[in-house]
């Protein structure tokens, strides 16, 4: 028992951070431009096909820079020639935009790799079990994973906090036309913003790509969990966005890996319902309904509190 | 104020306009009537019944985003559920003899839409705006998953099956033959588009409209834009809903894909392509979207690719959509300035066809290299054959391409000017009459 739960832990935390790594990403950009990136998940997905690309030509550890670099100018390039021109168009246009564009992305990469998973192998350096918990190897890997993630999150909040850029998009989160107005080119910082923003899924695509499965639906399965969690942290607050990310992290994991059911805990209290179409409720497993937990919690969040865990802001 | 409102409300319409809208309807029932005859082949009715369900699931969309005001990815929820009950409901009622008719059947699917609607609906709509897409989106994966989980219910990925012809029949009716389910789908999509253009007149519909342009002065005047937003929630889940029982009566099953999200995107884009912002326009979409979805998956392997370039274009370069592009020459017809821009649009048609040209043979060559390698490199796309391994095509299409956009960027700036002098002077004639 002790041992799932300090396995589950680790492994809960690690998807929370890799989450947060979209989201933070995911929340600026939304605080910034306004416009909520329907095609954020498509970046990293496009990351870890990259990653796969560049790291069998040049290895992983260039790959680890190089493809979110590359995903990154993909999207600088989608904000300052798509995005600002719908931009007149409204917010609903936006969004419609970066929805097609997630749909584009993937039939491309459909296109290009394949609907089938691709080999995308961890680097046989990270190869090897970091410690044994009770009877449990730990993949090294994995522990490179949450380190990443953790740098990452350090570094963001540095630059957030203790620089001038930092302190224009913090600025922008609260009073985004306030800042227009201080005469900062408005144009290039949402260009950059956009950028960074997707090179960060991108990273996260990369390192999650060798441990999770590198496949063209790999967008579509995370993209509905990550707006879950903006949804839930409550719109264009980062705080918010970090503690749904590690909620539904530590959530999903957890349930993964429980096995009760009704049928177990209540067995002897109602075998008539065995028979009749409630026998799937009677007899599904935590573990079963695992992947529809985020929607729960999205349904009771917004039933309890509409506005989010910290969100601040209506749109 | 009764002054005001006097001077604003629309003169009562006169017997002419009254015939000329009635005399609509009465021509559209007509033409519904005498299709089969001019189209009577098996493929045909096919498409047809496909073209009625996606009318009234696009139109039921628009009740939200053209309306309402409310971006949904997930209103096939409604349209899928819909469809589940009423195969449930077929196979009931044949198992128990009970004595309803197929041709109302798709009402318990419009009943059921209307229910989840009225369930799901009223924590969906607490937020407008992008927090209700991504609502719209959870509550949607919530269901498509449940409906994986709920094996007994929803049959899993082989989904459950009915047989239609099972049950009461009304003047030797059975509904086993195309041509009978042809007229069902085309009375009830008749019934379905009047009741939603009959929706959108009431006062109810107005306030939707209010609800979608600002929220805050409803408040203001004394509604709630919550329950407003819920209503409309509702009547597009019940319309959603029949849709959803159509298709089920059309293909006699119904599977997880109903529910799920690319069900919703294919609305979305139906609506969107068509064009929201009048009635007309989502009817425009659904067929352009059901003959560009039946005649591209013919003519090239990644018909997906371009139907999503194609919504890609039209939400940059067109946000009104087909019936956008189309109303806004209306002025210019008025005015009788029409025949100042036709000429830059001929002007820029071979650059911009021979810009397509080139996309699609760089595609479709790329596409030959990744997906068939070692196939045979002479290939068909768009019923044109040509040898994908040949520099000559790929010197080609890339000429096309390129020299095609710059010859084509300065035609589409010829048009622009052309717009706006017609424009300008359209406006001066109106201020003038």
């Amino acid at each position: 028992m002790l041992e799932l739960i300090v396995i589950s832990t680790l492994n809960g935390v690690l998807f929370g951070m890799l989450l947060f790594l979209m989201a933070s990403g995911l929340t600026v950009i939304f605080s910034m431009l306004g416009v909520l990136n329907f095609a954020h998940a498509s970046f990293y997905m496009l990351g870890a096909f990259f990653g796969f690309q560049v790291s069998r030509w040049l290895g992983f550890w260039p790959a680890l820079v190089i493809a979110p670099v590359l995903a990154g100018a993909i999207g600088a390039g989608v904000e300052r020639f798509g995005l600002r021109r719908v931009h007149r168009n409204g917010h609903v246009a936006e969004l419609l935009f970066t929805f097609g564009l997630a749909f584009v992305i993937e039939e491309i990469v459909q296109i290009i790799w394949g609907k089938s998973p691709v080999d995308f192998r961890v680097p046989p350096l990270l190869d090897f079990p970091a410690f044994t918990v009770f009877s449990t190897n730990y993949p090294a890997y994995k522990m490179f994973m949450l380190l990443v993630s953790i740098a990452i999150f350090a570094g963001l909040l540095i630059v957030l906090k203790k620089t001038r850029i930092g302190l224009i998009v913090q600025a922008a989160l609260t009073h985004p036309h306030m800042v227009a107005h201080l005469g900062h080119n408005v144009g290039r910082i949402f260009m950059l913003v956009f950028g960074v923003g997707t090179a960060l899924a991108a990273v996260a695509g990369v390192i999650a790509g060798p441990a999770l499965v590198t496949q063209s639906n790999m967008a579509g399965l995370l993209g509905p969990i990550l707006f879950v969690v903006v949804v839930v942290g409550g719109l264009g607050s980062l705080p918010g966005a970090f503690i749904a990310s590690l909620l539904i992290g530590l959530v999903q994991t957890f349930a993964v890996s429980m096995n009760g059911s009704l049928a177990g805990a209540f067995g002897p209290l109602g075998p008539d319902y065995a028979s009749t179409w409630l026998a799937d409720i009677w007899g599904v497993t935590i573990a079963q309904i695992a992947p529809i937990m985020p929607y729960v919690l999205l349904v009771l969040i917004l039933i309890f509190r509409p506005i989010g865990l910290l969100g601040t802001r209506d749109t | 104020m009764s002054d005001t409102a006097s001077a604003v409300a629309p003169p009562l319409p006169s017997v002419a306009d009254k015939l000329k809208f009635y005399g609509l309807w009465l021509v559209t029932a007509a033409v519904l009537v005498l299709l089969p005859y001019v189209f009577g082949s098996g493929g045909s009715l096919t498409t047809f019944c496909l073209i009625g369900i996606s009318i009234i699931f696009s139109l039921s969309y628009n009740i939200l985003l053209g309306q309402t005001g409310m971006l949904s990815f997930g209103h096939a929820v409604y349209y899928g559920l819909g469809g589940f009950l009423v195969i449930h409901a077929i196979n009931i009622i044949g198992a128990n003899k009970l004595p309803i008719p197929l041709p109302i059947v798709p009402l318990i699917g419009g009943l059921t839409g209307l229910l989840f609607a009225a369930l799901l609906g009223w924590v969906s709509t607490q937020r407008s705006g992008t927090a209700f897409a991504m609502i719209s989106l959870g509550v949607a994966e919530l269901i498509a998953s449940s409906a994986l989980i709920l094996r007994t219910f929803f049959g899993g990925e082989a989904g459950v099956s009915a047989n239609r012809t099972k049950l009461l029949k009304v003047f030797g009716w059975s509904f086993g033959p195309q041509i009978q389910i042809y007229y069902l789908v085309a009375a009830w999509t008749l019934i379905a588009v009047v009741a939603m253009y009959a929706l959108t007149r009431t006062p109810l519909g107005r306030m939707c409209n209010a609800v979608r342009d600002n929220p805050e002065r409803v408040q203001f005047v004394g509604y709630n834009p919550h329950t407003v937003r819920y209503i409309a929630f509702c009547f597009a889940g019940f319309f959603a809903g029949i849709a959803g029982a159509l298709a089920a009566i059309n293909f006699e099953i119904a599977n997880s894909a109903y529910l799920g999200a690319a069900q919703s995107g294919t609305v979305l884009f139906a609506a969107y392509i068509g064009g929201i912002g009048f009635f007309i326009g989502p009817i425009v979409g659904a067929i352009f979207v059901t003959f560009l979805s039946l005649g591209l998956s013919d003519l090239t392997q990644v018909w997906q690719l371009y139907f999503g370039l194609i919504f890609m274009v039209v939400v940059l370069f067109a946000p009104g959509g087909i019936t956008g592009l189309l109303m806004m020459h209306r002025p210019l017809i008025r005015a009788g300035t029409l025949l100042k821009v036709l000429p830059s649009y001929l002007f820029a048609l071979a650059p911009t066809l021979a810009m397509i040209a080139g996309l699609v043979g760089t595609i479709e060559t790329i596409v030959h290299y990744t997906v068939n390698p070692g196939d045979d490199s002479h290939i068909k796309a768009f019923g044109v054959g040509f040898d994908a391994a040949s520099p000559l095509v790929w010197g080609l299409s890339a000429v096309l391409l390129i020299g095609g956009y710059a010859v084509a960027r300065t035609t589409w700036r010829w048009i622009g000017r052309a717009w706006s002098e017609a424009t300008t002077l359209a406006r001066d004639k109106g201020g003038a009459a």
